[in-house]
């Protein structure tokens, strides 16, 4: 059957984060609940009015509960999809799909983690592998590290391009007083930092922060009512092609390739139309491999392309720009911080780093080690005709 | 110490991680079977230990008879592991159990 996604039937009304680096006294939900208050005030709505509720912690497996209770709602639409950072893609996808058929009327999408101040590390919401286990895999920075050594063997990518995604990603963070470290980094520190996984060094990884994010969904007809410029959702697509690392079936192509071009097709965009990415940078590869897979360059040629200066500030596409998982904020799940972002710059308040003109945006999730993958093309009251 | 892996009698397809059906096919007439023990690096890394614990080689090889599965080249040096590299499997007795890792071939 043909993909009838209902493309600008709703739209993001409210898009916030709180606590992002370090929130120390609050528990998950707290967290979430302080973003989702801040989402829904954007909108001039409140906690009674949300019928519809998604949402994922790493240390709860059926959070859709337990937020819903600590709200005091009863949500007749819920959706309490865990896939890891992609969640909330996924998670937007699905609730476009009930606000268009009339199953709720507003829909909160929420997240919160205070794993940097709780535990200090990344909390694991998935048991490990029989399979892998034995042979002491770091998860999950060796699967995407394994990734990266296969695309440097098959593309020639180098170790200063991987440093080029994280320099671009911390130029971008100096431009947000929200992201967690913003102190300059050049490629020679990014070169001196201890190896962790081969290529990787602590520089290529993701940070460990606090923080959580919220956004708000109506039905598009009543968007312009609660928001100046709404975040339409014109296309909302996700693939998934594995679980454990060893079974990806090409640790050099990501589902992100077949999510995207599915999302595209349904928001009637091609990526010329894209005026900024926010994509799920764990690690830096992800940023060459999503970058690739989603169009913006060949196959093989995504490391050539950010050492190019395409994706820093100035750059001719803007990608991260609220300074990304590598240096803005890295809660366990990053997902929905990309969605915000995306959301931000289409309403113009993202200050010193806001692009001028955006009328596309791309939010991109990932979850598990490159095993599912999700992209939400987010677009202006400019787009609404183009279809 | 053998190893043994699945596959299929009506599909010949090799199995790895055991289960009870072959992926995509689904066919369960599943048997064990000794595969050659050859394979290929298709990645590799070097796992950073803090000194003086020594660092460590994890891969993904490329049995010869098609899975793949995540493993360590272990005779050489975790950093000379290269992509490419042909590899032989070996039994290992490691903290009470059997493990599968590789050498250079």
């Amino acid at each position: 059957m043909l993909d009838t996604f209902p493309r600008a039937a709703t739209a993001i009304v409210g898009a916030a984060t709180y606590g992002l680096g370090e929130a120390p006294g609050f528990g998950n939900f707290d967290l979430a609940a302080l973003a989702s208050l801040r989402a829904l005030a954007l909108a001039g709505l409140k906690p009674s009015d949300v019928d519809g509720l998604g949402i994922v912690v790493m240390d709860e497996a059926l959070s859709a509960l337990n937020f819903a209770e600590y709200l005091g709602i009863q949500p007749r639409f819920i959706d309490n999809c865990r896939t890891g950072g992609s969640s909330f893609q996924i998670q937007a996808g699905i609730a476009a799909l009930a606000l268009a058929s009339g199953q709720c009327d507003v829909m909160l999408i929420a997240y919160g983690s205070n794993q940097r101040s709780s535990a200090g590390k990344l909390v694991s919401s998935s048991r490990p592998s029989p399979w892998e286990s034995p042979y002491r895999p770091l998860r999950p920075i060796s699967g995407y590290a394994l990734a990266a050594a296969r695309h440097m063997h098959e593309f020639g990518t180098t170790k200063l391009q991987l440093g080029a995604v994280a320099v671009a990603a911390r130029q971008w963070a100096q431009r947000n007083p929200d992201a967690f470290m913003r102190e300059e980094l050049t490629l020679d520190a990014y070169l001196a930092a201890r190896m962790v996984a081969d290529p990787f060094s602590t520089r290529d990884c993701c940070l460990v922060t606090d923080g959580a994010a919220a956004v708000v969904m109506v039905r598009a007809d009543r968007a312009p009512a609660l928001c100046r410029r709404p975040a339409y959702l014109l296309g909302a697509a996700h693939e998934t092609t594995h679980r454990e690392i060893a079974a990806m079936p090409s640790l050099t192509v990501s589902g992100t390739a077949a999510a995207a071009k599915r999302a595209f097709e349904q928001a009637h965009i091609g990526i010329a139309d894209v005026d900024v990415v926010e994509l799920y940078d764990a690690f830096t590869i992800n940023t060459i491999l999503f970058l690739e897979d989603m169009g913006f360059c060949r196959k093989g040629e995504g490391g050539p392309f950010v050492a190019s200066g395409a994706i820093a500030p100035g750059g001719s596409l803007p990608v991260n720009t609220n300074g990304g998982g590598l240096s803005c904020t890295h809660p366990g799940m990053y997902g929905l911080f990309t969605i915000v972002e995306a959301t931000q710059q289409l309403m113009g308040v993202c200050g010193e780093r806001q692009i001028a003109e955006v009328d596309v945006a791309i939010a991109h999730g990932n979850g598990g080690e490159l095993s599912s993958e999700a992209v939400l093309v987010l677009g202006s009251e400019a787009t609404l005709s183009e279809a | 110490m053998r190893i043994l892996i699945l596959r299929s009698r009506s599909t010949g397809g090799y199995v790895f991680y055991p289960r009870v059906a072959e992926p995509l096919t689904g066919a369960t007439d599943l048997e064990w079977v000794e595969p050659s023990g050859i394979g290929t690096v298709y990645s590799t890394t070097v796992i950073r230990q803090k000194p003086p614990t020594p660092d460590y080689n994890l891969a993904l090889i490329d049995l010869a008879e098609g899975p793949r599965m995540m493993s360590r080249v272990e005779g050489i040096a975790p950093d000379k592991v290269q992509i490419g590299m042909r590899v032989k499997a070996k039994v290992i007795r490691e903290k009470d159990a059997s493990l599968v890792v590789f050498e250079p071939a």
